[in-house]
């Protein structure tokens, strides 16, 4: 896959991989060897046709390779860019156990961008309304999934957005060069032609209630609200001038598009000495934001090993092409600041791995007498986000767990409330876009039973 | 697009604005605020919400021209249109029936104080409003304050009117003449909530401030809002923003509130070269 180069990449905000031509894209589709019993499939979360798509593509017929994949995933140009594929359906391609796997993903991302631009976009035929309505909260990829699908179904839906924008974590979270937000526009505007409502500047658990939207006449809620909690360490210095949680860092830059200050209002610290601390895809996003924010200095700090870092191979190498240092088995101890509260330097220690801990990953622990300090005028701290607690907290009938994530039955997406139904990050802790799509999918089944023969 | 119904220009560089928002004015309480956005390159700014009214659909709320946003805002008239207005957020005053509460408001903290003051008084508290100004004509609200005070004081920092001084001397005078209070509220200028909370720490006098620190959802996922309180980190926006005075760390507040103050400075070059000097330089 042609990709930008990193020294041109780090100037500009544009994707980085330049996307198959047409005739790279039926090569690469030649090579799929069309298993009887495709392995691949069983490793998609929501279970893509992936043969029959990458089929049509070897046969030219990208628009209807997009329409395969879009009957089971409604975001095949998101999923195509930030799926995992190289741990779910390409690690389990048999062209990868004596050679390279099928590049489904760049495949899928072919056919979703080819249709998108070239294509009509016609929307699928919507069956008559069943005289149901029903309230999604949150527009991030669960509830955008649950929409669509409800809809298809002939209900009739209003997604409630808390912020501005639609898109959720696929807005706010991911970055423009990993996820151009006009993509994620199409894929709205997409699902606003298939007749969902969308109700922006709408918190629920503020405005309205769950109770009250069954009040207004909907007959089930689906509760798509997201992992949006940033955690602290609680170490000191944490509320230096300059210290971020990584939610903020990446709300200020993609959507508020602080990049573009001062032409966009919302302004960001643009520091020369930036340190990201963590190891998933949000730290290495909030790093290779930093890079192109003429942040000289980008170090991630990590405090266990590389091989354990839980973010995507391709970002961590991006990263690295990009000038990104890491720092492993290190980890912050305080931040220090100057007179007037601004952060000046991180002080660090070494970690060292011993017995493993209730994830089954050893767990660090710091190495006595190895502490020392950098220089620092931005920290990002991108450790991990606990549920959002709004909805819980003003439906004190959902039942939740002790970490705040909302209950419920994993084949139904079912709370312990009736008519509310839930999936995504507010279920699952911090997860993948994928999963959450999967769990919407899942929702929108159970709520359409439901509907149909009100069976709590 | 959310409508203003109505402007009124309060001062040189105050104005309140009546905002078409029915869904948040029927759902709003006390000490609630909106974040509003003016367009689409526009930032998220907090404004607490003075007043609604449920049946014209209308929400209050009063913007003193500190920064473009709010420069910007003050340009704004009647009819013109605000992009996005989401609310009502934060956690409603905590009201009921205390006995004595004393309100203190400082320039444009009498726009927050005025609703909790109201509240107050309608649970059947005695309320003793002390309300401050740098100048005569900073002073807001000064007749829907009287209004609903049983007593009421006025200071400027410049004698223009009222006494010759500042909130504090006020509430210590009342203090000396041991009048009875039971809790105090107190908004306006951080500096101003400090000297009151010093004062009445002094004395065990309950608390009540609301902070303004920088925000940029309001929802509680960012952290921006963050405040040390009791030796924890609360968010203003999901916890607060009302706080126990006694317990915030309003230091940190301050330091914290002049982050961006380079990014300010030049957001307001850009506004001024582009419009033209306005009030906006003082």
């Amino acid at each position: 896959m042609p990709e930008q180069d990193p020294l041109e990449r780090i100037r500009n905000f544009q994707e980085v991989p330049y996307g198959y031509t047409e005739e790279l894209a039926m090569k690469e589709a030649f090579r799929c060897l069309q298993c009887k019993d495709p392995k691949c499939v069983a490793g998609c979360p929501v279970n893509i046709d992936i043969p029959w798509f990458v089929r049509l593509i070897s046969e030219g017929k990208f628009i209807e390779a997009a329409w395969k994949i879009k009957e089971t995933n409604l975001l095949p140009s998101v999923c195509g860019r930030v799926c995992r594929q190289e741990d779910q359906c390409e690690k389990r391609c048999i062209r990868a156990k004596k050679g390279q796997a099928v590049a489904i993903g760049a495949l899928e991302r072919f056919a979703a961008d080819y249709e998108r631009e070239k294509g009509d976009l016609a929307v699928p035929e919507i069956p008559a309304w069943t005289g149901r309505k029903v309230a999604v909260v949150g527009s991030g990829p669960a509830g955008l999934t649950a929409a669509g699908d409800l809809v298809k179904k002939g209900h009739r839906v209003t997604i409630f957005e808390a912020l501005h924008v639609p898109g959720g974590v696929l807005m706010y979270g991911i970055p423009e060069f990993r996820l151009p937000k006009r993509i994620v526009a199409a894929e709205i505007a997409y699902l606003k032609r298939m007749g969902v409502d969308f109700e922006l500047n709408a918190v629920i658990g503020k405005l309205f209630t769950i109770d009250d939207l069954f009040g207004e006449g909907y007959e089930a809620v689906f509760v798509g609200t997201g992992a949006g909690l940033p955690i602290f360490m609680g170490i000191p210095g944490e509320n230096l001038i300059g210290v971020y949680s990584s939610n903020e860092y990446l709300t200020r830059v993609n959507l508020m598009r602080a990049y573009q200050f001062p032409e966009c209002d919302t302004p960001v610290l643009r520091g020369r000495k930036v340190v990201v601390v963590g190891g998933g895809n949000t730290a290495l996003d909030a790093s290779r934001t930093a890079r192109r924010l003429c942040h000289v200095d980008v170090t991630v700090v990590y405090r266990r090993s590389r091989e354990e870092m839980p973010a995507r191979k391709e970002e961590i190498q991006h990263a690295e092409e990009e000038g990104v240092k890491f720092l492993f088995l290190t980890s912050p101890t305080r931040y220090i600041g100057d007179r007037d509260g601004r952060l000046m330097k991180a002080e660090l220690v070494k970690m060292e791995l011993s017995e493993p801990d209730h994830s089954g990953r050893r767990r660090p622990i710091p190495v006595a007498g190895s502490a020392f300090q950098i220089d620092a005028d931005v920290v990002i701290i991108a450790v991990g986000n606990l549920i959002n607690p709004l909805v819980p907290r003003t439906s004190p009938d959902i039942e939740v767990s002790s970490c705040g994530n909302i209950v419920v039955e994993p084949a139904t997406e079912k709370t312990s409330k009736k008519g509310v139904f839930a999936g995504g990050d507010i279920v699952r802790g911090g997860a993948t876009v994928i999963l959450a799509m999967g769990d919407g999918r899942r929702a929108a089944n159970n709520i359409h039973e439901y509907l149909k023969n009100r069976n709590w | 697009m959310f409508e203003i119904v109505e402007k009124v220009l309060l001062s040189h560089t105050v104005s309140l604005f009546r905002i078409k928002a029915p869904g948040i004015a029927s759902k709003r309480q006390a000490g609630q605020f909106i974040m509003l956005r003016l367009n689409e390159f526009g930032e998220r700014i907090p404004l607490t919400i003075v007043d609604s009214d449920t049946e014209e659909g209308t929400i209050t709320v009063i913007s003193q021209e500190v920064g473009k946003t709010t420069g910007m805002l003050g340009a704004l008239e009647k009819g013109a249109g605000i992009l996005d207005v989401v609310g009502p957020l934060g956690k409603p005053a905590h009201i009921e029936k205390f006995g004595t509460a004393v309100c203190i408001g400082g320039g444009i903290g009498v726009a927050p104080v005025y609703p909790i003051s109201s509240a107050l008084k309608e649970a059947g508290n005695k309320v003793i409003s002390i309300v401050g100004a740098r100048t005569k004509e900073l002073l807001i609200l000064e007749e829907k304050m009287k209004k609903i005070s049983d007593d009421f004081f006025v200071t400027t920092d410049d004698g223009s009117y009222g006494h010759h001084g500042f909130v504090t001397q006020i509430l210590q005078r009342l203090i000396q003449e041991e009048t009875k209070i039971d809790i105090v509220f107190a908004i306006g200028p951080i500096s101003m909530m400090r000297a009151v909370c010093d004062l009445t720490r002094q004395y065990g006098l309950p608390t009540i401030v609301s902070l303004n620190p920088i925000m940029v959802d309001g929802t509680g996922m960012c952290g921006a809002c963050r405040v040390t309180v009791a030796g924890e980190n609360m968010f203003a926006c999901v916890d607060g923003p009302e706080f126990n005075g006694h317990d915030v760390d309003f230091e940190e507040l301050i330091r914290r509130n002049r982050g961006y103050y380079n990014e300010e400075k030049l957001a307001m070059e850009e506004l001024t070269y582009h419009e033209g000097p306005r009030c906006y330089e003082r």
